[in-house]
């Protein structure tokens, strides 16, 4: 696992480096499933039990994380949406996705 | 278990939902935005005075007992704040009645600042880290939103770019829940203090307290400030004026909680860290408080200076600086808002941001050049005003602890923050008048109530401060004792 959540965080931080906005929209995509996979790896990958009262197991699994992580992944869909949303309206009122002319002039 | 504790947030919440149903009906929802921000108000006040006789305030939602499920926890600090933080809404809102063009107002503007309130106000209370992760998130969720609302170039450049920061310091703060949760295996702040405490905070520990400081470190401009001017100047007056005082400052109060309540065995690593970041950050905040001519970005950078002034009571981790440290963050959250309603206000009149191309307003707005004079004096702490005594109890505390050189830095930091201030008000007040009655976009019709409201707290603030003290010397008492939290939190031990 450990070696999966590496790669995507360096895909992600590659893709955050590119000009293209797109690209930088996915890299933060990218490297959100590599944090929530961490949350998941972190909070132990436990053989257990479903944790429901009467699932008789001896060992029960921890909830915790994914519960966590269910919260983390609507928040991530939240706000990659918002951005694919203003990466948009920024394309149309810029007529390009290049980070560096979307800089713009006003540089003092 | 006290169920008042929940209303702060839901209040606004409900409302906030409640606004977007009829966004065309623009009298309705002015009023009741304002209704609302005045009845959490009377809720925190409410909350205050119950802690006062009675200790923490604690709710454990949906009756999950403290360590399992999520609590919110009411003290003194976090109560400060949230009154703090509606005083300052409030005073955007009335505000953005006579400056916020009719067709953001029609496209959920209330709404959307009512949500912000929500998240605001529910990193103050909650006790969860986890929660606190969530709402930083609905309050960054609202301030994408009213940041971009409107799409005009600048603020669609400034909101990539703001966003893009944000997304990226939020995975980071998954990430360090994910390894916090690994090492000590609970993520209730009560319950993190007293493991990491039987752990003695050992070097695992502190590295993730650092990654956390980062986090905060980012939201909050402390260091690694370089979105913040550009994003603070895009949207237009009354938004850019509530991220002033709302959204920096919970970074600072999540510092502040963290590094007293959790990570306080390591001071000489991890608080030793904090003090360099303040350091460095009041010395790179002036010069670019000095070096700008556009009133906006000077105000921004004035945003920076204060956030490094503030953090000092942390770094050097003392009764009396902390004090210092929450009343200077309270007032700095009234009279930064203030300055920027005021920039805006001046900014509207002429009609650039430019320095250079404004002078001799004095002539025909009295008022405003008066409002901003007092203003810049209680931002620069000048007795008997609102930042005197903060300013005085940190510079105490750094001396008492031999912090000498964060001491200077943080009094040259005032020389910048008073010549900057003033080179706004001598080149838009003073001189000739170039600008006739006739000539101004805008007026000043109704937007000076909003900034005389503000004042009139700053100048409670200051000459209050027999009234005001008790509480905020309790707020820094209970910090420095985790004890207190704690068993509020968990029970008696």
């Amino acid at each position: 696992m450990a070696f999966v959540i590496g790669i995507f965080f360096s895909i992600g931080t590659y893709l955050i480096l590119t000009k293209s906005l797109l690209r930088i929209i996915l890299g933060t995509s990218i490297i959100g499933h590599g944090a929530l996979l961490l949350l998941l790896t972190m909070g132990g990958l436990k053989q257990g039990g479903a944790p429901l009262l009467g699932a008789e197991a001896a060992p029960y699994a921890d909830p915790l994380p994914q519960a966590l992580i269910l919260t983390a992944i609507v928040i991530n869909f939240g706000t990659t949406a918002f951005f694919l949303v203003l990466a948009y309206r920024a394309y149309q009122e810029f007529k390009s996705d290049d980070m560096k002319k979307l800089r713009g002039p006003e540089h003092e | 278990m006290n169920n008042i504790v929940i209303l702060p947030i839901v209040i606004p919440f409900l409302t906030g939902a409640l606004l977007v149903l009829f966004p065309k009906y623009v009298m309705i929802q002015r009023l009741l935005s304002v209704l609302s921000f005045l009845a959490v108000m009377g809720t925190a006040v409410h909350l205050l005075q119950q802690v006062g006789g009675e200790g923490i305030q604690i709710l454990n939602l949906g009756g999950w007992e403290a360590p399992f499920g999520i609590v919110l926890v009411a003290d003194t600090f976090s109560l400060l704040l949230v009154i703090t933080s509606c005083i300052v809404a409030l005073g955007c809102l009335i505000y953005s009645f006579q400056s916020i063009e009719w067709e953001r107002e029609r496209f959920y503007y209330y709404a959307f600042i009512q949500f912000l309130i929500t998240g605001v106000n529910g990193s103050f209370l909650t006790g969860d880290i986890f929660n606190l992760f969530v709402f930083f998130e609905v309050m960054l969720l609202a301030s994408y939103v009213l940041l971009s609302l409107g799409g005009l170039k600048k603020q669609l450049r400034a909101g990539i770019m703001y966003v893009l920061i944000n997304i990226v310091s939020s995975m980071l703060f998954i990430v360090a829940v994910a390894y916090l949760y690994a090492v000590t295996g609970t993520l209730n702040m009560a319950h993190l203090s007293v493991r990491v405490a039987e752990a003695g905070q050992p070097d695992l520990l502190t590295a993730i307290a650092l990654l956390f400081l980062v986090i905060f470190a980012v939201k909050s401009a402390l260091l690694f400030f370089y979105w913040l001017p550009e994003s603070y100047s895009a949207p237009p007056t009354a938004i850019s004026a509530l991220f002033a005082g709302l959204l920096t400052k919970v970074g600072v109060y999540a510092i502040f909680r963290m590094f007293t309540l959790i990570f306080y065995h390591e001071p000489g690593i991890t608080h030793s860290v904090i003090a360099w970041m303040a350091g460095l950050t009041m010395i790179l905040g002036s010069i670019g408080a000095v070096a700008y001519g556009n009133i906006q970005k000077v105000l921004a950078y004035n945003i920076v200076i204060a956030i490094g002034f503030i953090v000092i009571g942390i770094a050097v981790f003392q009764e009396a600086a902390l004090t210092g440290a929450i009343y200077y963050l309270i007032h700095d959250m009234v009279v930064k808002t203030l300055l920027f309603l005021l920039g805006g206000a001046m900014v509207g009149l002429v009609g650039t941001y430019q320095l250079k191309e404004m002078s001799g307003m004095i002539r025909n707005h009295p008022y405003l050049g008066w409002m901003f004079f007092i203003a810049s004096f209680a931002l620069v702490g000048v007795p008997p005003l609102s930042g005197f005594f903060g300013k005085l109890l940190v510079l105490q505390g750094t001396l008492e602890t031999q912090f000498y050189v964060l001491g200077v830095i943080g009094l040259l930091s005032s020389l910048a923050v008073l010549y900057s201030t003033m080179k706004i008000f001598m080149n838009g007040f003073w001189g000739e008048n170039q600008l006739s009655k006739e000539d101004e976009k805008t007026s000043t019709h109704g937007l000076l109530l909003p900034c005389t409201l503000l004042i009139c707290v700053s100048l409670f603030l200051g000459i209050g401060v027999e009234w005001v003290n008790p509480y905020v010397a309790a707020a820094a008492s209970d910090l420095m004792n985790p004890a207190v939290y704690i068993e509020a939190v968990l029970g008696p031990a």
